[in-house]
């Protein structure tokens, strides 16, 4: 990759006040630019073990099966999506199968899955893609964004207008995800690209921050701590732990540097048709 | 336990335990709670259970539902909501919310997986609060899901102005990105719940891209089948079959 620290990462994990285990787990490789958050659910350590297998899975393979699909050449007109989505989308499969074979084998483990955010920054743009209730936001101008849309009944229902948006924050019913790492041989993944801009700051978190802190509070935090994205981590969640720390809690904050080679030019390709 | 107790000029008239999915209200006999009284429509309101969660929906009744003084259409209820239809008042007590704390440690607020398969819940969801309706709910969503939730495809903007007028641009990619740079440039993104525009670069100088004449700002803003769009000066139509 020549495109060296296009960003910065920071990220945090933290058990909370009321779990007895951190079945979270984060990593990032800043080499290819890449973060991954995972929130495990089920079994005794099951949960523990599906994120963690989650994680390490992209970590380990991502780097190689890049490489294999930009020699594909693969013509991003026909496919919808550029190289590095596709690879993140095989990398994020072969993570779904290691999961589930391991849960089918070892009876320890049977019933664990886990949720998946990956996004990963190239050039001008990003690719983010998820399954289950782990989510991204962006900041920009002031203005925080959910990119992704969860899995969850409850979202599924907010969709169907069963649900007003300010109904579901009162819900009870949060904590059931339609889709998960593990539970089936297969998994559908949803992938969405973006333009990056240089003041922008994005944020992956588990449920344990969604939930327990709002957006407003988000967004102040990440605001106030744009030039320390590693204190903006540790005060998110302090933050979900002032409010009750229900659930494990994970944050991943990235920031691109605008010295990174990639993004001082914004926009390098356009329509002709503009010209 | 969740019910709703029913006054009368202040006196408590009947007391009725919510324990299935809806709950109908009206004057008419067939409804679960009667009220038989002409300030009460035949089929006045229901009660729906989703879950830990309890709604009172109004059906079209003549005087209205209101909750704690406001006129609702649909109401997510909590624990001491006092619900008023024709004369009577409806107070909402439920315990479900507060249950749930004294639950184990481990039990508390998990997230659990329902299958897209939906044939019962795995062995570390063996919640019995779950019930069945939510199982059933789960199943529609989850073949509704696999049938129809595909992001569209075929999605193309069809130049109106401009010297290009008449042209077609497919949207082929996940992002697309649209107009002059230095003067103003958008970004389409197809995401799983559809096409969204944002404006990426641009000086208040020159405004940002509209749809159907609104401002489109940094956030994305959802693109519907016919709309038009100008960005950079051009005019155009956003088509997805």
């Amino acid at each position: 990759m020549t495109d060296k620290n296009i960003i910065y990462i920071e990220g945090m994990t933290d058990t909370g006040l009321i779990r007895a285990h951190n079945e979270d787990s984060i990593g990032n490789d800043l080499s290819i630019s890449l973060a991954v958050l995972a929130d495990g659910m089920g079994g005794h350590k099951g949960g523990e073990v599906a994120s963690a297998l989650a994680v390490n899975t992209v970590l380990n393979d991502l780097p190689g099966e890049l490489e294999r699909c930009k020699r594909l050449e693969i013509d991003e007109n026909v496919s919808g999506y550029s190289y590095q989505s596709i690879a993140i989308k095989n990398v994020i499969e072969k993570a779904n199968s290691v999961i589930f074979q391991a849960a089918s084998k070892q009876i320890q483990y049977e019933g664990m899955g886990t949720t998946i955010v990956v996004t990963m920054f190239y050039g001008n743009r990003m690719s983010v893609a998820h399954v289950g209730d782990s989510r991204m936001y962006r900041l920009r101008e002031h203005e925080m964004e959910q990119i992704t849309s969860d899995h969850s009944l409850l979202q599924e229902l907010i969709d169907r207008g069963f649900y007003t948006p300010e109904e579901a924050k009162k819900s009870l019913n949060k904590n059931l995800v339609t889709r998960a790492l593990g539970i089936e041989e297969s998994v559908k993944i949803d992938i969405t690209e973006e333009i990056v801009l240089p003041e922008d700051s994005y944020l992956l978190c588990s449920d344990g921050l969604s939930d327990m802190v709002d957006d407003r509070r988000i967004t102040m935090i990440l605001e106030e701590n744009k030039a320390h994205i590693d204190v903006a981590c540790s005060e998110l969640i302090q933050q979900a732990i002032d409010n009750g720390g229900h659930d494990n809690i994970s944050v991943i904050v990235i920031q691109p540097n605008k010295q990174g080679s990639g993004l001082n030019k914004i926009v390098s390709k356009f329509k002709d048709i503009f010209s | 336990m969740t019910k709703v107790t029913i006054f009368q000029d202040l006196k408590i008239k009947s007391e009725y335990e919510i324990t299935s999915n809806t709950t109908t209200i009206g004057r008419h006999d067939n409804n679960d709670i009667c009220i038989d009284n002409l300030s009460i429509s035949g089929r006045h309101a229901q009660i729906l259970k989703a879950g830990d969660d309890y709604f009172i929906e109004d059906l079209n009744s003549s005087n209205g539902t209101y909750v704690n003084g406001n006129l609702i259409k649909k109401y997510l209820l909590s624990n001491g909501n006092e619900i008023r239809i024709g004369k009577y008042e409806l107070k909402f007590q439920t315990d479900s919310a507060a249950a749930k704390p004294v639950r184990e440690e481990n039990e508390f607020e998990k997230t659990m997986i329902i299958r897209p398969d939906s044939i019962g819940l795995p062995e570390s969801a063996g919640d019995s609060k779950i019930d069945k309706q939510m199982n059933a709910i789960a199943a529609k969503l989850a073949t509704e899901q696999q049938q129809h939730k595909a992001p569209p495809k075929n999605a193309s903007l069809q130049l109106l102005s401009g010297a290009n007028a008449g042209k077609t641009l497919p949207l082929t990619k996940a992002l697309t990105t649209l107009g002059k740079p230095g003067v103003q440039v958008a970004a389409i993104t197809r995401r799983p719940t559809g096409y969204y525009i944002l404006h990426v670069e641009g000086g208040a100088n020159n405004g940002h891209p509209t749809i159907n004449g609104d401002i489109v700002g940094s956030k994305a803003s959802p693109l519907n089948n016919n709309d038009i769009i100008e960005v950079a000066g051009i005019k155009m139509e956003f088509n997805v079959s």
